[in-house]
């Protein structure tokens, strides 16, 4: 369906160039963990960013918990200043069903009330089950419903392409 | 005097055919992994005091009953607030149970909470079994977790006592520990002694007058001391049980003044554990007869932290118990 290969450089110029535009509102960057939060790391000070960047961590928003449970490793969400009234930008490394972006949204208004939210997105593909777009996209990807595309690290970054298991 | 229960919780009852945790009845036949992951997962509840909205919607539309036979408000409001904390829905129900026909009893009144489509029983009782005994007879969809029961186990105390082990000494496989107190009567002690087993603490003691140490006590993987000083030598972690005045009847202790003068925590003994030792309490603390007042209230004292901690275990254990009940779709 698409043979491009994620180049992950290619799509950390492009993302840092999309955070550009927005630095002149002053956002918070947070990472959704573990790879949006691998992306956010790298981003940080090449995009500009100064202050302390925050990370979340969904386990306990998965709308799938009753269904596969608790994720085995949860990490502490981490945010260092109060998000009241703070620009946002939301960084994930997969936006492919909108489960994770609403969840992690769900995250952040239990620490407060943003004033908004810009969604960053490393790949976007195909497969939206919720009304989520993202604002800054590194690559645009069309896959098959079996294809499965995954952010490794975090030493070297590099997407994986890979076929879902039967 | 008895020797150490085995006839009690079976492995089996407490995990699925799957592998899933399905009870919290006892520490005894976890593996490992089972407890690392409560401790983990315990890791992402632990800053939850400083959001604005201290809840996760993990829990929401299930109900949990604090279902205790035998008082204890401190345990009682943890598991409430760690219910709450995740969305449950709570209900306390003080059962104080009938003399008679005891078994029946509690089992007619969990059938009857189940009708109300309880989802986790969170039970306490002064006998030991009953959580065992309750989780035999309910469907496959409702989870218990013991509370305490009798001299037998209080899994959930352990865990966050190991949790707060861990937050200052990650490594458990060069630690030594003494527990210190009534082993005899202990639930604490008995689940502290598996946990610490289980996760790979190579000395462990127990140290107490002849009288409050079980029989054959060792078998439970433990070196036993009577002499608090050989005990407590070069420790990293000091963990004292509470002295339950009821139960000190028929001379297991020749007064209180001597108990504390041979065993009660003072700050001359403690100087014999290794210099940054941690002092854990399960609470409520006997002032001036386990331990002195200036060491539970001292720089070593980890006591408070382990009530914080207590809450995020809770939250731990029940979200990991009621999660992943459905099968994958695909």
């Amino acid at each position: 369906m698409n043979d491009a290969k994620p180049d992950i450089d290619e799509i950390l110029g492009t993302l840092e160039a999309g955070l550009r535009e927005v630095l002149e509102l002053r956002p918070l960057l947070v990472g959704i963990h573990t790879g949006g939060a691998w992306l956010a790391e790298r981003l940080h000070g090449s995009a500009g960013f100064t202050e302390e960047m925050g990370t979340l961590d969904i386990s306990f928003y998965r709308d799938d918990f009753t269904r596969i449970g608790i994720n085995p490793q949860v990490r502490t969400s981490h945010l260092p200043v109060d998000i009241d009234n703070r620009h946002i930008v939301l960084v994930d490394d997969v936006l492919h069903t909108g489960r994770t972006t609403r969840a992690a949204m769900n995250v952040l208004f239990d620490y407060g009330r943003p004033r908004s939210i810009i969604l960053a997105a490393g790949i976007e593909r195909n497969g939206r089950e919720l009304p989520i777009q993202p604002d800054i996209v590194g690559m645009h990807l069309r896959l098959t419903p079996s294809q499965h595309v995954k952010l490794t690290g975090p030493e070297e970054l590099a997407f994986t392409i890979s076929e879902k298991k039967p | 005097m008895t020797a150490v229960s085995s006839n009690l919780p079976r492995a089996d009852l407490q995990y699925t055919s799957d592998g899933r945790l399905r009870h919290l009845l006892t520490i005894e036949h976890l593996s490992p992994e089972t407890l690392t992951r409560i401790l983990d997962t315990a890791e992402g509840f632990i800053d939850f005091g400083h959001r604005e909205i201290k809840k996760v919607p993990l829990l929401r539309g299930k109900t949990v009953v604090n279902l205790f036979f035998e008082d204890s408000t401190r345990t009682r409001t943890t598991f409430e607030i760690a219910a709450k904390r995740l969305s449950a829905d709570v209900i306390n129900l003080n059962a104080k149970r009938l003399s008679t026909s005891k078994g029946e009893t509690v089992l007619d009144t969990v059938r009857n909470l189940e009708a109300m489509h309880t989802d986790l029983f969170v039970v306490r009782d002064s006998q030991s079994g009953s959580a065992y005994l309750i989780a035999q007879h309910v469907p496959e969809h409702v989870s218990i977790i013991n509370a305490g029961d009798g001299r037998h186990a209080h899994p959930t105390q352990a865990m966050l006592d190991v949790f707060t082990i861990r937050q200052h000494r990650p490594d458990f496989h060069k630690l030594s520990v003494a527990i210190v107190g009534d082993i005899l009567h202990s639930r604490v002690a008995r689940s502290q002694i598996h946990a610490l087993n289980i996760l790979g603490v190579p000395d462990i003691r127990v140290v107490a007058p002849r009288t409050l140490l079980p029989t054959e006590v060792e078998r439970l993987g433990v070196r036993a001391c009577t002499d608090m000083r050989e005990g407590l030598e070069d420790v990293d972690v000091v963990m004292m049980l509470r002295l339950q005045r009821e139960r000190m009847q028929g001379s297991l202790i020749a007064s209180e003044q001597e108990y504390f003068n041979l065993y009660g925590l003072t700050q001359e003994k403690l100087a014999c554990a290794k210099p940054d030792a941690l002092v854990m309490h399960p609470g409520p603390i006997n002032r001036g007869l386990e331990i002195a007042s200036d060491v539970a209230d001292g720089e070593h004292s980890v006591i408070l932290s382990q009530v914080t901690n207590g809450i995020a275990v809770r939250m731990s254990v029940m979200a990991i118990l009621m999660g992943g009940k459905q099968r994958p779709e695909q």
